[in-house]
């Protein structure tokens, strides 16, 4: 297989990436969240063993299988109970407006794109496009968690942003430590679950609705 | 062996016990039932800590792929020992009242003395890393750990103040991965695949021949990632809820070490990008972030009502300082930034200490009910007022010195940016000073022993730490020991 075709399948998985990543901006239900982020992280398992494919490192394999079984379902299953167990299956995120969301998210890879073919000047082709599929993954991930009001789907978006993480760590030619780093964001994460379901959080603390801000906060006179 | 390094240090290695003893007495402490004992292990594992950590300053081990010592790091993990030690002391006098009050029970006091070990277990191997990548995973270890201390109490304001920790904490750390990742990039081809490229020592070497527009980009990562931990505005909203809500020692330690270990995070990536010569200089985003931190802080300082967060609040002040005296940089205010991130460091523990015995006294955090205390509580009040006038910047404390070095250095270079840091700094003072007349002189509430079931041993205990520290800081005002300064300025050499 050519050095080309290699690269074609690399960056239509980082792509693929990317799209789910734009598509759970738009996702108004909690349960379709959840299915988008399932696919995203699929995408990603699959993003970690072409790599381990084509760099010819057998480790990233086990980066691959985390992202699949933890990530891909596990996790999705996880959220899906914790959401019926908090009965708030039927809500409907108001999230910003989807339009002004997508312009933003259309924007932020533009960004991403613009800030990071220059500085890559020297680095190889592979290494370029998927660093700037990454950054924009991130940047999606942020973005989600600024818009969402709900503590499951901002630990989505969280989850989001992290995707784009491992996806930079994996394309990035011979990089030590990506399986420690993606154990240590899976101890993260099941951490966060635990706390969403242990302490029944359902909404964000930290809104800008003036009415939790009176209400929540620690500093009273 | 692996290319010419050994991988983990022998037994006659001090690096071992450091970071051996609190890992393995985490395990310990973790299923170890009573709590009583718990405390004392606690204390030892401390002391055996710390002193091995002394014999780093005599016995400088070989740099290995996983752990290094030079003269920067050395100095921060004497500090974070030393306060740590300190800190288990004041906690067993804090955890003994805490019980007989029964506000925690069995179980939590247990996961409470293994976290403690954990926490100091990572901070320890943050700064003595000598890999970018396991810097990155023990600060996230670092983060974790301190969220369930935040948490410990269960009340409603300490799981809101843990869970907005955790998730700014937890994107700050992920952004601060994509700019290790984007490092890593710069050096890999220069250095090749693998380890090398991601080890300080070899990196600094190598570093004029990074790519430099990457480094820029990377440092924008570093410096919103890291600095988000260092709790520099407008990244900050993190720092005061969760030293207010978590138990008063934990305050100590995030406040005295975890911050110091975030910023030396931030200027080994500093030390990088200056060591290239051809990027952006970092300075100027430092210098911002600082005075920024300097100015938001100072004014919050005025409408706190609540004692912790008064004093994290002052944590973000200090911590702007020491940023802006950093991005000055030059010999001077490296130095004074050095010398500044210690004395707040055993100041700014050596209150919350203070802190945590009058909550506990009175039973509250409210200023407004906080009156008298020189009266009151003679011992303990004294030493508040003594470590509120340090931290506000009064000689001939340790703190007066680094801040008027800083101020000094910054006349001399860039006057405009002095007139800025001199008002921000008087506006921290006046606050402060406001609020300490009111808490420590004055009519004493008329049940203001109520509380003090305490005995007189577990008192003296608890006030024991707390005057040392000041006394430290004390002597470090009036005379500091040549060796030490000549070794700072070695190191404000190091980070050009």
């Amino acid at each position: 297989m050519g050095a080309q075709t290699s690269y074609d399948i690399a960056h239509l998985i980082g792509a693929t990436v990317l799209m789910a990543g734009f598509s759970l901006l738009y996702q108004r239900r909690l349960f379709a969240v959840l299915n988008t982020f399932a696919f995203q992280a699929l995408a990603l398992a699959a993003a970690a063993a072409w790599q381990a494919h084509i760099q010819h490192a057998p480790h990233l394999y086990v980066t691959a299988g985390i992202a699949l079984i933890f990530k891909a379902i596990i996790v999705p299953i996880a959220l899906h109970w914790l959401v019926e167990q908090l009965g708030i299956h039927k809500n409907v995120e108001t999230a910003m407006s989807i339009g002004w969301t997508m312009m933003a998210g259309v924007a932020l890879v533009t960004l991403s794109i613009l800030l990071v073919l220059p500085v890559t000047a020297n680095a190889t082709a592979l290494t370029r496009e998927s660093l700037a599929l990454a950054m924009s993954v991130v940047l999606l991930g942020l973005l989600m968690m600024i818009t969402r009001r709900n503590a499951v789907t901002q630990v989505v978006g969280f989850m989001a942003l992290e995707n784009g993480l491992i996806l930079a760590a994996v394309s990035a030619k011979g990089m030590p430590l990506v399986v420690e780093i993606s154990v240590a964001f899976s101890v993260l994460v099941a951490m966060t679950l635990f706390g969403i379901f242990f302490f029944r959080i359902r909404e964000r603390f930290d809104t800008l609705e003036l009415a939790d801000l009176e209400t929540h906060r620690g500093d009273r006179q | 062996m692996i290319g010419g390094f050994t991988l983990l240090p022998g037994f006659d290695n001090p690096l071992l016990w450091i970071l051996g003893v609190p890992l393995g007495s985490a395990g310990f402490l973790a299923v170890l039932k009573d709590w009583r004992v718990a405390t004392w292990v606690n204390v030892a594992a401390a002391v055996v800590t710390f002193i091995s950590s002394l014999l780093l300053i005599h016995v400088r081990p070989e740099p290995t792929r996983l752990l290094f010592i030079d003269d920067f790091n050395v100095y921060l993990v004497v500090l974070t020992a030393f306060v740590g030690l300190t800190t288990s002391i004041f906690s067993a006098a804090y955890i003994a009242r805490e019980s007989e009050a029964q506000r925690l029970s069995d179980l939590h006091l247990r996961f409470y003395h293994s976290m403690y070990q954990a926490f100091l277990f990572t901070m320890l191997l943050a700064l003595t890393a000598n890999n970018t990548g396991v810097m990155w995973v023990s600060v996230e270890a670092a983060t974790l750990t301190t969220v369930l201390m935040v948490s410990l109490y269960r009340t409603r304001e300490a799981i809101e103040a843990a869970w907005k920790y955790f998730i700014l904490c937890s994107v700050g750390i992920g952004l601060a991965l994509f700019g290790t990742t984007l490092v890593y990039l710069a050096a890999q081809p220069v250095m090749g695949d693998g380890a090398d490229a991601m080890a300080w020592t070899l990196m600094i070497k190598q570093a004029h021949r990074f790519q430099p527009d990457l480094l820029n980009l990377a440092f924008v990562f570093v410096l919103v990632g890291y600095g988000t931990k260092v709790g520099l505005a407008p990244l900050h909203a993190w720092l005061p809820d969760a030293h207010a809500e978590g138990p008063t020692p934990i305050s100590a330690v995030l406040s005295g070490l975890l911050l110091n270990v975030a910023l030396y995070a931030l200027l080994r990536f500093k030390m990088v990008i200056a060591a290239n010569g051809s990027t952006l200089t970092p300075g100027p985003l430092l210098v911002v972030m600082g005075l920024s931190s300097l100015f938001l802080s100072a004014f919050m300082l005025y409408r706190r009502g609540d004692i912790k967060r008064l004093f994290a609040y002052s944590s973000i002040e200090h911590m702007g300082v020491i940023t802006f005296a950093f991005g000055m940089g030059g010999a001077v205010a490296n130095f004074a930034g050095l010398l500044h991130m210690t004395m707040h460091s055993l100041t700014k523990s050596a209150i919350f200490f203070a802190v945590g015995i009058i909550s506990q006294n009175l039973g509250t955090k409210r200023i407004a009910a906080i009156r008298g205390l020189t009266s009151s509580h003679p011992v303990l009040g004294w030493g508040f007022v003594l470590a509120v006038l340090a931290i506000a910047g009064l000689p001939p404390m340790g703190v007066f010195m680094s801040e008027f070095l800083v101020l000094s250095s910054t006349f001399a270079r860039q006057p405009l940016l002095a007139i800025p840091l001199a008002i921000g700094l008087l506006l921290a003072f006046g606050a402060l000073v406001a609020r300490l007349q009111s808490m420590a002189f004055g009519e004493p509430p008329p049940h203001s022993h109520a509380h003090g079931k305490a005995g007189p041993l577990s008192t003296a205990l608890a006030l024991t730490p707390l005057w040392v520290h000041m006394l430290l800081v004390l002597v470090a005002g009036l005379y500091l020991p040549r060796e030490l300064v000549a070794w700072f300025q070695n190191v404000a050499r190091i980070l050009g």
